[in-house]
């Protein structure tokens, strides 16, 4: 049954690839697009909750576990909200002849991100997130402005280097535990997981450095974040959203599995510690730098650092109350970021402009999808009553409840300031000062406001309610990564 | 473990390809032709691939016979030629800009293996491997990757900072001869396979960069700030 989800989950984009790739038409591209992401968002909604053991397929080289399942969902819900997206914004760019080659490498920027969380073998693994970096390196320099062609040199540039670190790890821990197991051996994750315990602790503490750094520069952690701002903010919107909301969490779940690999050893406090580090830095840089900028969207890939910081911080925390609050806050800030790009998507296309100071009276222009911008705004702060403040608050509660009560403390007082810096941007573009030049873009059409409805409506409702079967997915998950009995 | 008993003309063997390897990263780091770059990465990449053939013949891995051929093609070949193409292309033939003389560069290189022959040897030490050529493996693996990372930062001329991201990969590969001989064929395929493709997209930005910015040097990337 799971066999037939992922065959359409890893066959839809494919299609899509090559459907989009040989018709010349636009609009063959977008609506293929649009019902290949459709096809893997249905399949892969059910998984977490279906998946009760890692199921492996193909000679075991594909893994179906709960935390690989879920992350599959936030990037199906990622890429479906693009998609419709995409129709509409797109559109309003110019050289309608080269679409067809957009929706082809936006399939295949999906696919290899649905590839990533499947991995089973710690080599593919990495290999699968270059293949991620390879593809969205050109959605990113879509655009082929000086800008964007920066963005992309300098993305491309920056996470090979940062992840050839997470090889150099990788290597390392395949030798120690070659000094176990003998030389040949499958290096899956749970083979890894099994030696650990038998391992060198400094190879596997080293190790495991190496791999969060390697990996922590594709997930935007600071200190390796500096690619993030200039490629979340140059590429296309729809672009921006799926690397934001999907393509970080999917590099998150690596950290997350080499975590669950040195916890299964004895090695220290080591590991966590490094973890929470890069987190409460990762939230710092990412509120120094929202309030003092002027870019829209670079004031969301800011946020995006943020989050991830905030994640980090979870996985770091550790605890059943850290992990289900981390996991929770994945999906809550897919959803989320999404819904931020979407709007400020609209916003610059309308105004003709990324600085902020320039776009004002936001609500004149648009009364109905303005609203669910602000709305947004108001959640990616975690506020109440939207999910993302139930997903901040858990993780608080597990840093309260953990040994680092300091950085728990840091990452309250540095929310605070991230609030108070953001909705600062927000009533100025929506409440302050004239416009002086009336907006004169093209209107955004339905296509753009529709996945602002998709991404906002979810959040409300798990703000308000939160099912059970999550809490069990949540804990089922704990219980892997050996928090919970 | 295959360096826990090897015989000593292989230790030595070994140990004179890893060090040679290692000095050709210095020669990128000490020159400023663009070309020098890319002849010590051709040359280091045929001695990765004769380290692959001695570790199968005397490690007994038929497989890495397949994978030395293939990384001598690719590699040793295949590679460097793409990356002459990019650079016939641009018509420009060494670092204008530097932020550092070679002569500093190669100071902090040096400084740099001494970092890794320490960092190397506690490893080896605490792993209980203390022969030499773990030590020795290690420390090549270490300073091709600082000294890949010297490059990325010290210079600024696309194919300097393709070549720095290669050197990075190279260094891994050789550590990982020595140390992992048994490593999945596989995997080292993909990873192959994955370079070839990488160096591709880098050949395509590059001539997006040259039509849209205008320059091929880093050193006018610098819009995008804060």
């Amino acid at each position: 049954m799971t066999g037939i989800a992922i065959a359409i989950i890893l066959g839809a984009p494919l299609a899509a690839i090559l459907l989009s790739g040989v018709r010349p038409r636009p609009q063959v591209g977008e609506f293929v697009n649009l019902i290949a992401s459709f096809f893997v968002l249905a399949a892969a909604c059910p998984l977490p909750f279906v998946v009760a053991a890692p199921v492996t397929y193909w000679n075991d080289y594909l893994v179906l576990d709960r935390l690989g399942a879920w992350v599959l969902l936030c990037t199906a819900l990622v890429y479906f909200l693009a998609s419709i997206f995409a129709i509409g914004y797109m559109r309003l760019i110019q050289h309608p002849e080269r679409l067809p080659t957009f929706y082809a490498l936006f399939a295949a920027f999906a696919l290899t991100m649905l590839i990533v969380p499947l991995m089973n073998n710690v080599g593919a693994f990495w290999i699968a997130i270059e293949l991620t970096t390879l593809v969205s390196t050109f959605l990113v320099g879509y655009e082929r402005e000086a800008e964007s062609m920066e963005a992309a040199w300098k993305y491309i540039i920056v996470v090979s280097a940062g992840i050839s670190l997470a090889l150099l790890g990788t290597v390392l821990l395949y030798w120690g535990g070659s000094l176990v197991l003998g030389p040949t051996y499958d290096m899956t994750w749970l083979a890894l997981r099994d030696v650990a315990p038998r391992m060198n602790p400094l190879i596997l503490k080293l190790g495991f450095l190496l791999v969060l750094v390697g990996y922590g520069t594709k997930v935007g952690l600071a200190p390796m974040h500096t690619w993030l701002p200039d490629a979340h903010s140059e590429g296309p919107a729809p672009v921006s959203a799926m690397l934001s909301g999907a393509l970080l969490n999917s590099a998150m779940l690596g950290i997350v599995r080499f975590l669950t690999i040195t916890d299964a050893a004895d090695i220290g406090p080591v590991p966590h510690e490094a973890l929470i580090v890069l987190g409460v830095f990762s939230v710092f840089i990412g509120a120094l730098f929202i309030v003092r900028q002027e870019g829209v969207k670079r004031v969301m890939a800011y946020s995006s650092i943020e989050h991830m910081g905030i994640l980090a911080l979870g996985f770091g925390f550790g605890g059943p109350l850290g992990i289900a609050g981390s996991m929770y806050h994945m999906l809550n800030h897919s959803l989320n970021k999404s819904l931020m790009f979407f709007g400020a998507g609209n916003v610059m296309r309308r105004y003709g402009t990324k600085e902020m100071p320039a776009i004002r009276k936001v609500l004149h222009e648009f009364p109905v999808s303005g609203i669910l911008w602000l709305a947004g705004a108001i959640g990616i702060t975690g506020a109440p009553p939207f999910a993302t403040f139930l997903s901040e608050f858990m993780i608080l509660r597990a840093g309260f409840a953990s040994t680092q009560t300091w950085a728990a403390i840091a990452l309250l007082i540095l929310l605070i300031v991230i609030f108070i810096g953001f909705l600062n941007h927000f009533s100025r573009m929506y409440f302050e000062g004239e416009q002086e030049q009336p907006a004169a873009g093209p209107r955004i059409d339905a296509w753009g406001v529709l996945p602002m409805w998709l991404a906002l409506i979810p959040l409300l409702v798990l703000g308000v309610w939160w099912p059970s079967s999550l809490m069990h997915v949540f804990n089922d998950v704990a219980r892997v990564l050996g928090v919970l009995p | 473990m295959l360096a826990t008993h090897l015989d000593p003309l292989a230790a030595s063997l070994f140990s004179l390809i890893a060090i040679a390897s290692m000095l050709l990263s210095f020669v990128m780091l000490g020159s400023r032709w663009l070309k020098n770059y890319l002849y010590a990465f051709g040359a280091q990449s045929w001695l990765i691939a004769i380290l692959s053939v001695t570790v199968g013949y005397y490690g007994h891995y038929p497989e890495l016979y397949l994978i030395a051929v293939l990384t001598a093609f690719f590699r040793g070949l295949f590679l460097p030629y793409l990356v002459l193409r990019i650079l016939r292309r641009l018509h420009v033939d060494r670092e204008i800009h530097l932020n550092m003389r070679p002569s500093t560069s190669l100071v902090i290189g040096a400084g740099a293996v001494v970092f890794a022959l320490i960092v190397a040897y506690r490893i080896a030490n605490a792993a209980g491997f203390p022969q030499n050529i773990v030590v020795l493996a290690l420390t090549v693996m270490f300073t091709m990757k600082l000294v890949g990372f010297l490059m990325l930062s010290t210079r600024y001329e696309a194919v300097s900072q393709i070549l720095g991201l290669l050197l990075l990969e190279n260094g891994i590969f050789l550590g990982s001869q020595i140390l992992i001989p048994g490593m999945p064929t596989l995997i080292e395929l993909v990873i192959l396979f994955d370079l070839l493709v990488a160096v591709a997209c880098f050949g395509v930005l590059v001539r997006y960069l040259m039509a849209h910015v205008g320059s091929t040097s880093t050193f006018h990337l610098k819009k995008l700030v804060g």
